[in-house]
């Protein structure tokens, strides 16, 4: 009883850097020590599927992108090819080795801005600052090769938007190549760094039975021991044409957790190499009709990417209209922002609060959608 | 692991390594960043190549983009007169509007920085706001990235080969899976509409047939025109010359959409059943029609359905005027006129054959019996070429030719044909004579592409082997001792500019004299009216001017209670407009008879 009244309520967020995005974390606190934690979202509510309810195929593609900013492909790719199923579209070969790429560069660019959030909120800001720094030369891939940086409205169902620039391929060797010695010079100061390690290890741990049940995907359930991957478990596109290996590691802590994502920049690079390598010619889209009559039949489809986040699922139905009936987000990010987040939190610090955050993997705007 | 780790404690030092490096950035503003080729920055529209159909405006899922009238632009067939004004507090730049822009007018720049203190400024008209970004263009499409369908689905026909062997009709028709597909090519801008005579509701009718709903598209249809059978297979279709999609493709096929609509209700009964017309209780009134060709039947339709008791009166043995009498069986069958005359009849609309007013029955009669009177007596009677040796024995003139021919009678024409002149009549002659195993010269004084018949019209008599002399001047028909034709004298020209910018001229070549040796020689230079039913009291009355009776917008002539349209009226003599006539003189016939209870 003693101890309750000496607790304090402490809003985390909605606008805090600590926070990855808007949302806010209500912390009951005794001390240092976080007893309850509460999550409330609802300030980046922008309503993604009813406003698709309201808009013709084509224009909710342009949608679904800003349901993850730092990562919008998988939206867009799963969506298309949602859509592609539903209509029995064909989408060509090069279209599926081109949009490997652009989810590939995804990954990286993602994972770059994890490097920024997870050490930053560890106070270790020289490596967070040089990976977002790094992440603008992927971001100038994107510009080159969709017109937009952060939201790329490429991949759209039929394949996508158009073919790679000229140069582009050299382009995004020499990229990889300059992110491969990087990530080296990361590692010196980021993984052989003791700090880090100290303050990385055993902290955050999640129960590897609990997060199964729990429904944790990607990267925190991989750092737990489990290996669990779309792109392994259910190859979509032409993943399963590809040699590469997923991220693994035991201890289900942040420690773990941040090893699954460094051996994974990796095999994105080997990824990316390998498609620039294999990519066949030919089309690179399957064009479709007049978007203003365009119909979809009847019917619907569920289907799944890896994004950087883990497991990204998209339910689209269709009444055979113009417009969809209903497009549902599955992400990870509400399982990770709130169930599992809300559960982490209860006797930690106070300081390891954006520091677990991070290593989860968390994107309002998904939870929300 | 503990804090002794030396490798675990010098190796964040190896970040110092990074000092004195280049960084990253630019360095603003002595270095610029230049963004890639295909960056979405800024809208720039050419304004002259914009039509301002408003598919950016429609497909923008912002609603960034609203169409606002500009000064200086003024609206034109084929041109709205609005161009896109866009938000940029609410534009996504996702560059939908870019896809679907069917002129290509509307790119995406590489500019990207914009700054003002007035916050109106960021509604940003492309083109006007930033009149340079022509030369900055980074986002754009062309033919093959456009999500504007190009190409048309094309009508299946009969060979050139086989066409000539008989009468029957030339144009297949879609397939329902084919309309569909068409169908959904078109991107209801509504251009259209406005330089259709009749204003028909086009995006509607198509649309519908998009769906899948072609019951609705006949309703639709028939809102407005109730010769659609006639419009969907003989149509001048002005509407497909504006066409959005004509610009840097095909153009919908509306005339063969709607063809395919009509004909989706086989009889008269079909009709009847779709449209379920309301027909208004009787009112009393009762209007008497001369001619039943498109603007007579077209006021017959409407009339009748307001609850007028109307009358027509033809002077042939068939409804149609020359759309029966003028045009080939193989462009327009008799029995999809039937169905369209017998469907008139059902709902109320009555027809004296072989009435010709002024010989069976006088203008007199029908003026002093019915309340109100509309003449669309059509244009009957050719022109002459006026030159020499046009007496000739097998000297005739198109429209007769084809009225005999399409009237069951036998015409001889022999196996050289030569015809006069570039229009569809022309190439209707033509290309029936064809069909009687003639050889047949189509003699055009100006280019292929000035000739003013219908370009399919043009492909199809070649593709029948008809042979279309172009830039050739006729001089004089040459007859034998007999007194029958046995050649045409012509001469070649050259094509002059106007000077005050008119269409080129032709200017016969000096020494290109030639003859051309024939059997039959058919002018088809044009027609005009006939208006010998009128007694000399009525021609006194009726105000005609150049030919034309003169009417005003709700076709009323200077006799109060005479109402007019059709070739009789209207210059641009196609039954699309005898139609619109038609249809306008219903408003002014009722608006009369209403001022007179």
């Amino acid at each position: 009883m003693e101890m309750r009244e000496k607790e304090t309520t402490l809003y985390l967020g909605p606008q805090h850097p600590g926070i990855t995005g808007n949302m806010m974390v209500k912390l009951k606190v005794a001390g240092d020590t976080i007893t309850k934690a509460t999550t409330h979202v609802g300030y980046l509510h922008r309503g993604f599927e009813k406003l698709m309810e309201r808009r013709n195929w084509l224009q909710s593609f342009t949608i679904v992108c800003r349901i993850c900013v730092p990562e919008p492909d998988p939206n867009e790719e799963n969506f298309s090819r949602a859509v592609e199923e539903i209509e029995g579209r064909e989408v060509p070969e090069r279209a599926k080795w081109i949009r490997v790429l652009v989810l590939e560069l995804a990954r990286l660019a993602s994972y770059m801005l994890w490097y920024g959030g997870q050490n930053g909120s560890g106070g270790m800001y020289t490596v967070g600052q040089w990976s977002v720094g790094d992440r603008n030369y992927i971001l100038d891939l994107f510009e080159k090769l969709t017109g937009g940086r952060v939201y790329h409205m490429y991949i759209w169902p039929g394949g996508v938007r158009r073919d790679l620039p000229e140069g582009f391929a050299d382009e995004v060797l020499r990229t990889m190549d300059y992110l491969e010695k990087r990530f080296d010079e990361y590692d010196k100061v980021m993984f052989d760094n003791t700090i880090f390690q100290k303050r990385a290890q055993g902290v955050g741990y999640i129960d590897p039975a609990k997060a199964v049940e729990w429904g944790v995907v990607g990267p925190p359930l991989r750092g737990a021991g489990i290996a669990s991957d779309v792109r392994k478990d259910d190859p979509y596109e032409i993943y399963d044409k590809l040699d590469f290996n997923i991220g693994l590691a035991h201890d289900s802590d942040v420690w773990s957790r941040a090893l699954v994502r460094k051996q994974e920049v990796r095999e994105s690079i080997k990824i990316i190499r390998q498609v620039i390598e294999k990519m066949p010619g030919g089309e690179y889209y399957n064009k479709i009709p007049n978007p203003m009559k365009w119909t979809i039949p009847k019917g619907d489809a569920f289907v799944k990417t890896e994004s950087a986040r883990g497991e990204f699922g998209f339910y689209v139905a269709s009444d055979g209209s113009n417009k969809p009936r209903r497009v549902h987000v599955k992400g990870p990010a509400y399982v990770h922002g709130v169930t599992l987040l809300e559960n982490l939190l209860v006797g930690e610090n106070i300081a390891d609060v954006s520091f677990i955050m991070n290593s989860l993997g968390t994107c309002p705007p998904e939870i929300e959608r | 692991m503990s804090f002794f780790d030396i490798k675990g404690l010098l190796s964040p030092f190896t970040a110092l390594q990074q000092l004195g490096k280049k960084p990253h950035t630019a360095k603003f503003p002595f270095e610029e960043l230049e963004t890639a080729d295909r960056y979405r920055g800024l809208h720039f529209n050419d304004l002259d190549a914009c039509i301002g159909c408003g598919n950016c405006s429609t497909i923008c899922m912002n609603g960034a983009i609203d169409m606002i009238n500009l000064e200086g632009i003024e609206g034109k067939d084929g041109d709205s007169g609005l161009r896109p004004r866009v938000d940029n507090g609410r534009c996504c730049w996702c560059a939908l509007c870019v896809e679907v822009c069917p002129t290509g007018s509307l790119n995406l720049t590489k500019d990207y920085i914009y700054v003002s203190d007035d916050a109106n400024s960021f509604l940003w008209t492309p083109g006007v706001s930033n009149p340079d970004g022509g030369e900055n263009l980074s986002f754009t499409s062309d033919e093959e990235t456009s999500l504007t369908e190009y190409s048309r689905i094309p009508m299946r026909e009969l060979e050139g080969s086989e066409r000539i062997k008989s009468f029957a009709e030339v144009v297949l028709g879609y397939s329902e899976e084919e309309a569909r597909n068409e169908a959904r090519r078109c991107i209801s801008c509504g251009i259209c509409s406005e330089v259709c005579p009749e204003h028909m509701h086009i995006p509607e009718y198509i649309n519908a047939i998009a769906k899948g709903e072609d019951e609705d598209a006949i309703r639709i249809i028939y809102d407005n025109n109730p010769l659609p059978d006639m419009c969907g297979k003989v149509c001048t279709r002005r509407c497909e010359d504006v066409c959005a999609i004509n610009h840097r493709g095909d153009a919908v096929a509306i005339r063969w959409l709607k063809r395919y609509a009509t004909e989706t209700a086989k009889t008269a009964d079909i009709v009847h059943e779709i449209v379920n017309p309301e027909i208004k209780e009787a009112n009393g009134f009762t209007v008497g029609i001369v001619g039943a060709g498109p603007s007579g039947l077209t006021a017959a339709y409407y009339l009748a359905l307001k609850g007028y008791d109307v009358t027509i009166y033809e002077a042939k043995s068939k409804a149609g005027g020359m759309t029966y009498y003028g045009i080939p069986k193989y462009r327009f069958p008799e029995d999809s006129l039937d169905k369209q005359i017998d469907y008139m009849v059902k709902i109320g609309v009555k027809i004296k054959y072989n009435q010709r007013v002024g010989v069976d029955i006088s203008f007199n009669d029908i003026y002093t019996n019915y309340d109100a009177v509309f003449v669309g007596i059509g244009f009957e009677v050719p022109w002459t070429l006026g030159m020499n040796g046009e007496d000739l024995k097998g000297s005739l003139q198109a429209v007769n030719y084809l009225r005999d021919i399409n009237d069951g009678q036998t015409v001889d024409v022999g196996d050289k044909v030569c015809v006069i002149g570039g229009g569809n009549v022309a190439i209707d002659a033509a290309r029936v004579a064809r069909r009687f195993g003639a050889e047949v010269t189509i003699l055009y004084r100006r280019r292929v592409q000035d000739m003013p018949a219908d370009w399919e019209e043009i492909e199809g008599a070649e593709d029948e082997g008809v042979h279309i002399l172009a830039q050739g001047i006729p001089l004089e028909a040459l007859g034998d001792e007999n007194g029958k034709i046995r050649a045409v004298s012509y001469a070649l020209a050259e094509m002059v500019a106007d000077d005050k910018g008119g269409r080129p001229k032709p200017v016969q070549i000096e020494g290109s004299e030639t003859e051309l040796e024939i059997t039959t020689l058919i002018g088809a230079i044009g027609q005009e009216a006939d208006y010998s039913f009128l007694s000399d009291e009525y021609k006194d009355k009726l105000e005609i001017n150049r030919g034309r009776i003169v009417a005003t917008e709700l076709g009323q002539t200077s006799l109060e209670k005479v109402f007019a349209g059709g070739d009789a009226v209207n210059k641009t003599a196609d039954a699309i407009s005898a139609i619109a006539d038609g249809y306008r003189a219903v408003k002014g016939i009722e608006a009369f008879l209403n001022k007179t209870k």
